[in-house]
């Protein structure tokens, strides 16, 4: 009981500062929404394809798998164990396949909910 | 404003950022660190229990199919949300702490359908889909692959 306290509270300290260094970001430099994803995840493929994202996953468990710094080790460490066992052909092809369900599923929904909902154009 | 009477447009920039810098609403340092440390980690907390459930539910899965699975979860209820128009809220509290979570690249892909469904459904939705997290997966993919080749070649010797 008590390990799954500490780690629930090591998920949320983990997490909680990951978004914290990007809400620092924000305020000091304005920057945009698609460039702080993109530095964010980079960051995160550089710190998995070197290997030491690896260890903050296994003590945070989702704090660190959750944000896209994780999505950018997912798809780092996807390719180097492509690449382990299918050669060359996982190397190129193992990125998306780690990362497929999230970004498969993110199309549909987003195409299925769009389809669905009428489009709130506010009324001037 | 006097947009109207300066010509030259750095000036004109420069006078409408000093504009929005005036109009936009103050909120204080602090708290806007803790709504997002507070709004992140809660979505993370909220994975681990997701994936916890599913660990408890099926002891057989593979740990990367369980954190694949919390990303596919997280990322649906997000594009839902964003769908009926919650999600916005959540965000204006939140800055940081719902961008950074793998819900800013669903709420992303999901705002930019709702917004370019009235542009057609082909090259409106269909093109415009990753009109923000398309960088996201272009920079992704391609550092992924020079990953991928390096660690063939250093596999080679």
């Amino acid at each position: 009981m008590l390990e799954t306290i500490l780690l629930y509270l090591k998920v949320m300290f983990v997490g909680g500062t990951i978004c914290m260094l990007g809400q620092i970001l924000v305020i000091r430099t304005k920057i945009t929404t698609a460039r702080i994803l993109v530095l964010f995840l980079m960051i995160g493929a550089v710190l998995g394809g070197v290997g030491i994202y690896g260890y903050l996953v296994q003590w945070a468990g989702a704090g660190a798998t959750v944000p896209i710094t994780g999505f950018g080790n997912a798809l780092a460490r996807g390719a180097i164990n492509g690449a382990k066992t299918d050669g060359l052909f996982g190397a190129i092809a193992g990125g998306l396949i780690a990362t497929s369900a999230g970004v498969s599923m993110a199309i549909a929904v987003a195409y299925l909910i769009a389809l669905c909902t009428s489009s709130r154009t506010k009324k001037h | 404003m006097r947009l109207e009477k300066v010509d030259s447009v750095q000036e004109r920039n420069k006078l409408y950022l000093d504009y929005i810098e005036a109009k936009s609403p103050k909120s204080s340092w602090a708290k806007s660190l803790f709504h997002a440390f507070l709004v992140g980690g809660g979505i993370c907390v909220f994975g681990q229990t997701v994936s916890d459930v599913l660990k408890a539910c099926f002891p057989l899965l593979d740990v990367n199919i369980i954190s694949s699975w919390v990303n596919v979860i997280i990322i649906s209820i997000t594009i839902i949300l964003t769908g009926f128009g919650v999600f916005d809220r959540i965000g204006r509290y939140a800055g940081a702490g719902t961008v950074i979570p793998i819900t800013g690249f669903a709420n992303a892909i999901g705002s930019s359908a709702l917004e370019f469904k009235k542009e057609g459904l082909v090259f409106g939705l269909g093109a415009k889909l990753f009109y923000v997290a398309g960088p996201v997966i272009v920079n992704g993919v391609t550092f992924s692959i020079i990953v991928g080749l390096i660690y063939s070649l250093i596999g080679l010797f």
